[in-house]
């Protein structure tokens, strides 16, 4: 996941034709379209939306944004001038690794210097679609707080609340059989809450892996997998 | 010149000694350029810098234990896979190398498949014998088949799988999308077991359409489907003015008087109440299937019916009320339930319905009367459009392969497409273009514009994509069959009675039949007599949190005994008999303990509601009156294993014991609270 940030600054997509800017901002902040859930080589669901501003945080028309990301991300523009609310709208499709992915908009102030915001989009590979499929089965209607008129969320019928999957400040403390233990016997049998019901006899030890692999997929704070650790020579 | 030959010749050929030297020396250099030809390689390149990353890692000496140089091949012969791919992807199974940027020697994500029993082209497609970064990857002259970019690989998926997927949700709903836009009405495309992919689509008659609608409708339809109803299906054939009121003219001409013809609108006393109209509107569940534009502008409802948004500007007072008061008149093959509403509530829905307008879709449509030039004109352009492959249409038949055949497009070599300028020569980019612009490729081109989004067309590509060659001559043992829906259909009262209802437009029984609602193959051993005739009668709210609900189909007494008694005679468990748990064996002290074990050690109140005054849960179905619906012998059976009693059910096997398993359900029996109070039967 480092690498790929890491990618993300060598690897600068190729500089579209400069654009002809009529004003400059002095900020540039995302609107919109940050912390998406995709997968990947697909195009994300939602636009990103980022707004230039001047120093008294009012839009400004006409400034010119630039677009990039790591190896294999596609915007579409890359470049463009700011709407008449300062705003300029750009469909991205994630690169073909799994991951996070650092996206940088871009625009330069009056001096000439380049301002940039980092929005930062999640891929889903294999596994962790397969993860996300059996989440929204099986784990979303108590696990998510968020409702809508197909799911209600049943986070605020229940006497303990269950973390959400994003909640990665608990969860990434966990380790991967933590996880598959509390999946597989419940709540009950780790001296947690009784409400979380063992999945053990209903799903897969494959299925089980592939809900931890998007639940560290989604976390946030970005989950990190401890290293190998060997004894010195 | 000679002399100088001879020179050169005879130093070095000159003696023996001089000529086995220097023969010598060239047989070396010949043996030389093999290895030498390997040496300078590409791969050998991205070998050494393969072991020039591992060197760097903490766990090298493992790596380098599993390493081995020169030509890497995964070779399957009975599945035409000669794969070196991991000559230069060294580390796709080392499991430490999920960190590496470099994508040619990170590990392959986790697949649930074994790379060395399927091989890398398989489902990556590109030239696997190849030894060259170029070659192997991208297309050549003598090689059509290039990588398939990562946003398509689950058209791999598809090859073999023709069931749905959970790790293939584009798959699916590329799948989804094909039969549900009506693709395969024109195009045949078969799956590699032989069986073809159905259209879903049910494109309705045309043959009485002059009892239904206006001809200024049609014109104005045709000429925008979306512009009418946003959800609408039918694509946009982009119709001049001319042909849009020639189409309409024949349409109009060739529709013949439905038989028995409609009634004429009654007009009843007193004009039907709007809010009555809403009122039943949603008592019917209507919008269980029909979505409708609400004031805010959200689209309300499902996509089993079409949209209502602007029926009152579609369909004719007179068709409306014979439609609803029996649809079967129009349509015998419609999904729409016969509802059996009385006048009254007849003339109260159409009355609503009419109510519903697009004022502004008619506004600027004047037809003069048609000419027969013009009907003559419009049957040609019906032919022409192939609009018979969707629709019957009187006097036209439907046409036999309108359009090209799609079972292989996955596997079409380059040299047999023609691309339109300025695009990518791949096949992706052409499916691509093809159907979401078909009519750039040329305005002379028949195929229509659908209404799809750039996922939703990524989603057609990947399943096009999957219909290759390879999903077709490859071992038949290698698929796993499509679930096709079972021809069942029950028989005699009972059987008329749930077509006439329209049952497996929502409910599925025996493999047969809609997902809207629950399976009922095994309900008879499920629930009780007097449970069922009062849903039948009158159908509660059994899960709190759904919004798609059972409507109340005003049944007569003696249609809910003929069909309440043939669910309880037919729709049975092999597996257990329901009367085998009798409730009168159950203790209060198991009830107690059953209660204790539904609040503490399962806590199933996180799901269900045994207490409407306590409990909140929303996910699964109230209990709070089990004891009146269910058999025990089903609940303690379902309590046993959910999975087996419904497949793919939410409710998690707890895995209790037999003891356990008793005590709820003698808990759950004692719940009898709630239900209808109307008398069982006459």
């Amino acid at each position: 996941m480092l690498a790929l940030l890491a990618e993300g600054c060598s690897h600068k997509s190729r500089q579209p034709e400069p654009l002809k800017s009529t004003a400059t901002g002095a900020a540039i902040v995302e609107s919109s379209g940050g912390k998406q859930i995709g997968y990947v080589g697909m195009p994300l669901d939602q636009p990103v939306v980022v707004q230039v501003n001047d120093a008294n945080g009012g839009g400004v028309a006409g400034a010119g944004v630039y677009f990039s990301g790591p190896a294999g991300v596609t915007f579409t523009p890359a470049a463009a001038l700011t709407d008449s609310s300062g705003q300029v709208t750009t469909t991205v499709s994630l690169g073909q690794q799994s991951g996070r992915y650092k996206l940088v908009a871009s625009t330069r102030d009056a001096s000439g210097k380049n301002v940039p915001v980092a929005v930062e989009e999640i891929a889903l590979g294999y596994q962790q679609t397969v993860g996300a499929q059996l989440h929204a089965q099986y784990c979303i209607r108590c696990h998510d707080p968020e409702s809508t008129p197909q799911r209600v969320s049943n986070m605020d019928n229940l006497a303990v609340k269950p973390h959400p999957f994003t909640e990665g400040d608990t969860l990434n403390k966990m380790s991967d059989a933590d996880l598959v233990a509390i999946i597989s016997h419940g709540g009950a049998a780790l001296n947690k809450s009784p409400l979380m019901p063992p999945w053990g006899y209903t799903l897969s030890k494959s299925d089980i892996a592939a809900l931890i692999s998007y639940i560290r997929a989604v976390a946030d704070p970005p989950y990190q997998a401890g290293g190998l650790v060997y004894a010195q020579k | 010149m000679t002399n100088r030959l001879n020179k050169i010749w005879k130093f070095f050929f000159g003696d023996s000694a001089r000529a086995f030297g220097s023969a010598s020396v060239i047989l070396l250099v010949l043996l030389a350029i093999a290895p030498a030809k390997n040496h300078f390689s590409q791969w050998h390149r991205y070998q050494k810098q393969y072991l020039h990353l591992i060197g760097g890692r903490a766990d090298a000496i493992t790596l380098a234990r599993h390493y081995q140089g020169g030509i890497q091949q995964i070779w399957i012969p009975e599945q035409q896979v000669t794969d070196r791919c991991p000559t230069c992807h060294l580390g796709i199974k080392e499991a430490t190398l999920t960190d590496v940027s470099a994508v040619a020697f990170r590990k392959h994500p986790v697949i649930p498949h074994s790379l060395t029993e399927f091989g890398c082209t398989t489902c990556h497609r590109g030239q696997g014998a190849a030894t060259t970064v170029q070659e192997a990857h991208h297309a050549t002259e003598q090689w059509e088949q290039p990588l398939l970019p990562a946003k398509y690989i689950e058209a791999g998926c598809g090859q073999c799988h023709l069931e749905k997927l959970t790790g293939t949700p584009f798959l699916n709903q590329g799948r989804d999308l094909i039969a549900s836009n009506g693709c395969t009405h024109c195009h045949t495309i078969k799956r590699p077991d032989g069986t073809l992919i159905p259209p879903d689509d049910d494109p309705p008659s045309l043959a009485h359409i002059a009892d239904k609608t206006s001809r200024e409708w049609v014109f104005a339809w045709i000429k925008d489907p979306q512009a009418y109803a946003t959800t609408a299906t039918m694509p946009n054939y982009q119709l001049s003015d001319d042909d849009a009121r020639d189409i309409s003219a024949f349409l109009m001409a060739q529709g013949t008087p439905l038989q028995p013809p409609l009634e004429p609108l009654k007009v009843s006393a007193a004009p039907p109440d709007p809010a009555a109209g809403t009122t039943l509107y949603g008592q019917s569940f209507c919008a269980s299937c029909h979505a409708m534009q609400n004031a805010a502008g959200m689209m309300v409802g499902g996509n089993l019916g079409p949209e209502l948004t602007g029926i009152g500007t579609k369909a004719k007072p007179e068709w409306l009320q014979d439609w609803v008061a029996n649809p079967n008149h129009y349509d015998p093959k419609t999904m729409m339930p016969h509802y059996r509403f009385d006048e009254k509530q007849v003339a109260t829905l159409v009355a609503f319905l009419e109510s519903k307008t697009e004022p502004d879709f008619l506004a600027n449509v004047h037809l003069d009367a048609a000419t027969p030039q013009q009907v003559e004109r419009g049957k040609r352009l019906v032919l022409e459009n192939g609009c018979a492959s969707c629709h019957e249409i009187n006097g036209i038949k439907k046409p036999e392969n309108f359009a090209p055949e799609l079972s292989r497009i996955g596997s079409k070599p380059l040299s047999q497409l023609i691309f339109v300028e300025g695009m990518n020569h791949t096949l992706p980019d052409y499916v691509v273009a093809k159907v979401s612009n078909p009519r750039a490729f040329g305005p002379s081109l028949k195929m229509p514009q659908f209404k799809l989004t750039p996922q939703q067309v990524d989603a057609i590509t990947t399943a096009l994509l999957a219909q290759t060659d390879r999903a077709f001559t490859q071992p038949p043992t290698m698929r796993i069959a499509s679930v096709q829906q079972a021809k069942y259909e029950p028989a005699g009262h009972a059987g008329q009675l749930m077509h006439d209802l329209r049952c497996f437009s929502c409910h599925m029984i025996n493999g047969h039949g809609g997902d809207m609602a629950p399976d009922l193959t095994y309900e008879g051993t499920a629930v009780q007599r007097d449970w069922l005739v009062q849903f039948l009668k009158n159908p509660e709210t059994l899960r709190p949190a759904l919004i798609r609900r059972m409507p109340k189909f005003n049944l007569s007494d003696a249609e809910i005994n003929t069909l309440t008694d043939y669910m309880l005679t037919v729709y049975q468990t092999p597996d257990f008999d329901r009367d085998s748990f009798p409730a009168s064996e159950l203790t209060a002290a198991q009830t107690d303990q059953g209660r204790q074990l539904f609040y503490s050690k399962f806590a199933c109140q996180s799901c269900h509601i045994a207490d409407f005054k306590n409990d909140k849960g929303y996910i699964g179905p109230a209990l709070a009156g089990t004891g009146k619906r269910f058999n025990a012998a089903w609940v303690y059976h379902w309590l046993k294993d959910p999975q087996a009693l419904r497949p793919g059910t939410t409710e998690p096997n707890q895995h209790m014991t037999d003891e356990e398993a008793r005590s709820l359900t003698a808990f759950l029996m004692s719940l009898k609270s709630g239900g209808a109070k109307e008398t069982a039967k006459k």
